[in-house]
């Protein structure tokens, strides 16, 4: 996430002074976020030395210095939102290499293991239910970031499901009487 | 004392070397106002623990008790007359009545029941409005979308005394917002006092619940602790940065 776009985002809709955008960006992200305002500063400098935005006042280093997008800045906002975000690399989270490694080490069952994470997640997406039961309280934005979060939990609970179902297909059919072709087993009764 | 309680429940079918054990040695307590997911795989035994819990069918071994009542020391008068009073089943499918417009399904238990058909049809009209259907009473269930069948299933399910809400998959084939509006349904009905368990593998539904449990091979073998505030979340969350 970039802090640096949604603060071209917000200044899209016109110009803004810092401390309003630091309000902004936490309204906008339903609260859950929240952004120091040292580096909205920074990130503002940032902006203004690549051309991205403008400051109206350049002389005025004070908390009311006001800033506008320019052309550059609405085109590489314009770029970013339409530039599918970097999913490519192979997975190395690290939930993922402590189910691998379960199913090496010896006196720990897989299962169990699994099973601890699962709950967990469940626990964490409860919570997350429990923001967004209060329809007194909807917030759109509060409602999208809680949705997020609780699809991104809900994807590592589904692993978790096919990796239980994996592994205990598997378990099964490693048994000595299936794994065995019919053929063998019959010539291993014969002799 | 739990409103559902379900004790040692061990219930197998078949005999000899065919024998399967769906269910062995399950415990569930449930109180009045609670809601319960059970979660499990498919084949874990989520489905058979609900219809026992709902007295249509028999445990091999084990008690249910409704409202402190045993069901094994009850006549079949009185267990049918428990599943036409106290409980409310919510299935996938929806089982609604093809030739019953939503009204007359949501009725229909009333009836039964023995309520007048216009009182019946008063309490119906009432659960349906309170479920944003009074404009769709009319309709037959192929009339309805997915949606809605399901939500007048759940008014058929709660209207009524009913104290005992059972759903199997309750937002099965609907998507995000419709199962989140089912959701929402089975909770206010927990509101009321009403006791509910819902069984289910998909991870979103169950986290509307207050407790979940965890089902594997037959067997239970974990819940969810008491979840913190909604305060606690929100202040682990801060600490994230971008």
């Amino acid at each position: 996430m970039s802090v640096r776009h949604a603060i071209l985002a917000l200044l899209s809709e016109g110009p803004k002074y810092g401390l309003q955008l630091r309000q902004e960006f936490e309204s906008g992200t339903g609260e859950v976020w929240p952004l120091n305002i040292g580096q909205v500063y920074t990130t503002l400098q940032r902006l203004e030395r690549d051309g991205l935005i403008a400051s109206d006042e350049p002389e005025n280093d004070g908390p009311q210095k006001g800033f506008h997008i320019t052309d550059a800045g609405s085109e590489e906002l314009s770029n970013w939102l339409n530039t599918p975000s970097d999913m490519t690399s192979p997975p190395r989270d690290e939930l993922v290499i402590k189910v691998l490694s379960a199913i090496r080490v010896p006196g720990v069952s897989v299962h169990d293991v699994i099973q601890v994470h699962r709950r967990y997640l469940v626990e964490l997406m409860q919570q997350w239910t429990r923001l967004k039961e209060d329809e007194a309280d909807f917030d759109l934005t509060f409602a999208l970031v809680v949705d997020a979060e609780l699809f991104r939990l809900d994807s590592v609970v589904r692993w978790l499901d096919a990796a239980d179902g994996r592994l205990k297909r598997a378990a099964s059919e490693l048994q000595p009487a299936s794994t065995m072709p019919r053929i063998a087993r019959r010539l291993v009764v014969r002799r | 004392m739990s409103f559902l309680e379900l004790r040692h429940i061990s219930k197998s079918y078949g005999e000899g070397a065919a024998e399967v054990q769906a269910l062995k040695n399950v415990d569930l307590f449930v109180d009045r106002g609670a809601l319960v997911a059970v979660m499990g795989p498919s084949g874990s035994g989520k489905s058979t623990l609900l219809t026992i819990a709902g007295s249509l069918e028999e445990p091999s071994s084990g008690e249910v008790l409704i409202d402190g009542v045993g069901l094994s020391t009850m006549s079949r008068n009185d267990k049918a007359r428990v599943r036409r009073r106290s409980i409310g089943y919510v299935f996938q499918d929806f089982n609604l009545l093809a030739g019953l417009t939503a009204a007359e399904n949501v009725c229909l238990p009333l009836e039964l029941d023995g309520l007048s058909t216009k009182r019946a049809s008063a309490v119906g009209m009432a659960a349906l409005e309170e479920l944003g259907l009074a404009d769709r009473a009319a309709h037959y269930p192929d009339e309805l979308s997915g949606g809605e069948r399901q939500r007048v299933s759940i008014a058929r399910a709660i209207v009524g005394e009913r104290h005992l809400l059972l759903a199997d998959e309750p937002s099965g084939a609907l998507d995000s917002t419709n199962g989140e509006a089912v959701m929402r349904m089975i909770l206010a009905a927990c509101k009321h006092g009403v006791a509910a368990v819902i069984v289910t593998h998909d991870a979103q539904l169950a986290s509307w619940a207050d407790r979940v449990v965890f089902l594997r091979d037959g067997q239970v073998v974990d819940q969810t602790l008491p979840p913190p505030t909604p305060e606690a979340l929100l202040q682990e969350s801060s600490h994230r940065r971008w």
